[in-house]
């Protein structure tokens, strides 16, 4: 994955300048006094908030957003979390870039809830409020929503599931996010609803956190294992954790045997559909959420036209071993539109 | 804070020939780097982006480093000790969540509440300051202990879900009053009046002389007469207190308790300790410093997102002002000696 982000002229030196910033200063602050603003002040300023910036989804999503600025000759702003969950550092990011001025902020909200006063804070002062990825609750807090109909990504492999397991008796595994996000509970539902069952039904016998980590999912793999040993069926929340998953299952000799199902779509997760490690992956647009949240901020400034309501970026499920009702695409077309 | 003002007298060589104590005291006064370094990034980021010098923008600043400035005061007493704590973020985290969900979904009064909160940060102090003393136990450990702990309640209690619609005594301190055009949080001003009255407590009082004996050598302050299981069983739990507040003041700035809030704070806190130069072998430095040092990583934050420039540059830079003030301040011991 290619995670090494633009250096922009302005920003270089300022990184020298800061360096250098204890011994001589005097130099740097005139040196660099009239070309802060790069492409002129008087350009529309776009705010793009991460949870992370090291997670590959939102380095594809950052992607996107700087081809859709640059082609509409808008200046973005970028900021994002210490970590998943980084609540404060997101209030933080969204009052510096209210008060540098932004027309509108773009945001995957890390905690759903707590953000919200924030964004009200920040469209109070008119900055359209533009939520990618992930809703925030209550969903009406911003303007509009840019995002993947994570229940329909969980329904898609569920469909596939049941589908390949041709009314084998199924024991299930879930390998979930976290609780009470609303990303992983959708896609765990979605899952169920697709296999035609819900989670009291028997035929789930193991469901574990793994917060999306790939160690941890191999870790809820090996607990879930030494629970029920016949478990043939893996839902996990993403590809690391499906991964894990594999790894653990490798380990006692099983990855022939067991259906792992997931959601994201990355290169790394849709390469390992098409080695046969995963079955099948719901994937899912990031680099789009982002250029469309771009192009609806472009034309706010524009002619003040707000975006409004939800916006599905689309789902596809990709998997090589296509079942009969299902509809799916194959690999090389998952390859060619993954991110990461 | 302009561009024009002059440091002190340090730079005339007569100065140092008439007064040799004063320039010698000026130039290795453990704040006067970073000071420098604060003034210094101020004028920078003024020239490099017109939103940065005004009123509203040093509120803002100021706001956003009320936590963490709260909790490394806490974190600044302990450091003088020579000690350290990892469990400052996790035991505000806690404080918040117990202060938003006993108010907005038990039957307690808002007050009473944020009482039993502070109190309860307060607790875990006297606990990690009874474990390093009485037991004795490195500080490192217990307080990596007491973060766990800490983390883990949060969690628990909080039954992982973000409080939401609080009374409104609990984000009063989150409130603005306008001061000429410029709109203040009271926030801002709790913390600002903790960091003058610990400044004074510390350097005006015996308290604070046997603080500093205290982190100089445990074993001489004690041959000194100073009841030194005490004084530091006594700092923990003033900074626990502290955190208690931090606790208010973090519920105060985002509406609601968060049980994922304060992750980082720890290093943070003390990160803003290092770089207001307080030395971290403990009976060196001062809160003032420390008001200092949050105020060069909030100024950092917020001038280089003006200049927009990414937030992992911001990190890459606090990184590297952190080595070079423990750099500064070997050298500058070395030649106080």
């Amino acid at each position: 994955m290619s995670r090494t982000p633009r250096l922009p002229s302005a920003l270089l030196r300022a990184a020298a300048c800061t360096g250098l910033a204890a011994l001589t200063l005097t130099a740097c602050g005139s040196g660099s006094g009239t070309d802060t603003a790069g492409s002129g002040s008087g350009s529309v300023k776009v705010g793009l908030i991460t949870k992370t910036d090291t997670n590959p989804f939102f380095v594809k999503m950052k992607e996107g957003a700087e081809k859709a600025a640059k082609a509409d000759g808008v200046q973005l702003m970028t900021a994002a979390g210490k970590f998943d969950g980084d609540n404060a550092g997101q209030v933080t990011a969204i009052e510096n870039m209210v008060a540098a001025g932004v027309k509108g902020i773009l945001i995957t909200p890390s905690d759903s809830k707590a953000i919200v006063p924030a964004i009200e804070k920040a469209k109070a002062k008119g900055v359209l409020v533009i939520a990618l990825d992930t809703p925030t609750e209550p969903e009406s807090a911003v303007d509009a929503l840019f995002a993947t109909d994570n229940l329909k990504a969980g329904e898609l492999i569920g469909e596939y599931a049941k589908a390949a397991m041709k009314g084998k008796t199924a024991k299930i595994a879930t390998l979930d996010l976290a609780p009470g996000v609303s990303v992983g509970v959708q896609r765990h539902n979605g899952f169920l609803k697709g296999f035609g069952i819900d989670d009291k039904d028997p035929s789930v016998v193991c469901s574990q956190d793994t917060g999306g980590d790939q160690a941890k999912g191999q870790t809820a793999m090996e607990n879930c294992l030494q629970k029920e040993p016949g478990i043939n069926v893996v839902y996990t929340i993403n590809e690391p954790a499906a991964l894990g998953a594999y790894t653990a299952l490798k380990a006692k000799g099983r990855e022939k045997d067991v259906l792992i199902v997931s959601v994201d779509g990355g290169c790394t997760g849709t390469q390992a559909v098409k080695d046969g490690k995963i079955a099948a992956t719901s994937q899912q647009y990031p680099l789009k959420m982002a250029a469309e949240g771009v192009k609806a901020v472009v034309t706010y400034a524009k002619d003040g036209k707000k975006a409004s309501g939800y916006t599905d970026t689309g789902v596809t499920l990709i998997t090589d071993k296509a079942q009969d009702g299902v509809t799916s695409k194959d690999t090389a077309y998952g390859l060619e539109n993954c991110w990461g | 804070m302009t561009a024009t003002s002059t440091p002190p007298s340090t730079s005339s060589p007569y100065a140092e020939l008439k007064a040799p104590t004063t320039a010698r005291r000026l130039l290795t006064a453990p704040t006067t780097g970073p000071l420098v370094a604060l003034l210094l990034a101020c004028v920078f980021f003024s020239f490099s982006t017109d939103q940065f010098f005004t009123g509203g923008n040093f509120s803002l600043i100021v706001q956003q480093v009320m936590v963490v400035g709260t909790l490394a005061i806490g974190q600044t007493l302990i450091i003088l000790t020579a000690g350290i704590d990892l469990s400052c973020g996790a035991v505000m985290a806690f404080g918040s969540i117990m202060i938003a969900k006993m108010a907005a979904e038990g039957s307690l009064p808002p007050l009473v509440a944020i009482a039993l909160g502070i109190a309860v940060c307060g607790g875990f102090g006297l606990l990690n300051g009874l474990l390093v003393q009485k037991i004795p136990l490195p500080p490192f450990i217990v307080t990596l202990g007491m973060l766990n702990v800490a983390f883990a309640l949060t969690h628990i209690y909080s039954e992982e879900q973000t409080v939401t619609n609080l009374p409104g005594p609990l984000t009063a301190l989150g409130q603005t009053f306008p001061l000429g055009n410029t709109d203040i949080t009271y926030g801002s001003l709790v913390t600002i009046a903790l960091f003058l009255l610990l400044a004074y407590a510390l350097s005006s009082t015996g308290w604070g002389r046997h603080v500093y004996a205290l982190g100089n050598s445990q074993e001489a302050a004690r041959l000194n007469g100073i009841r030194t299981s005490r004084l530091t069983i006594g700092v923990y739990t003033v900074a626990g207190l502290l955190y208690g507040i931090a606790a208010l003041l973090l519920i105060s700035r985002t509406g609601v308790g968060d049980p994922q809030a304060g992750q980082t704070d720890n290093l943070d806190s003390i990160t803003a300790v290092v770089l207001g130069g307080t030395s971290l072998f403990g009976g060196r430095g001062s809160v003032l410093g420390t008001f200092i040092g949050v105020l060069i990583v909030g100024v950092f934050r917020n001038g280089l997102q003006l200049m927009g420039v990414a937030s992992i540059y911001q990190t890459l830079i606090t990184g590297v002002l952190v080595i070079l003030a423990v750099t500064v301040d070997q050298i500058s011991r070395k030649k106080a000696r």
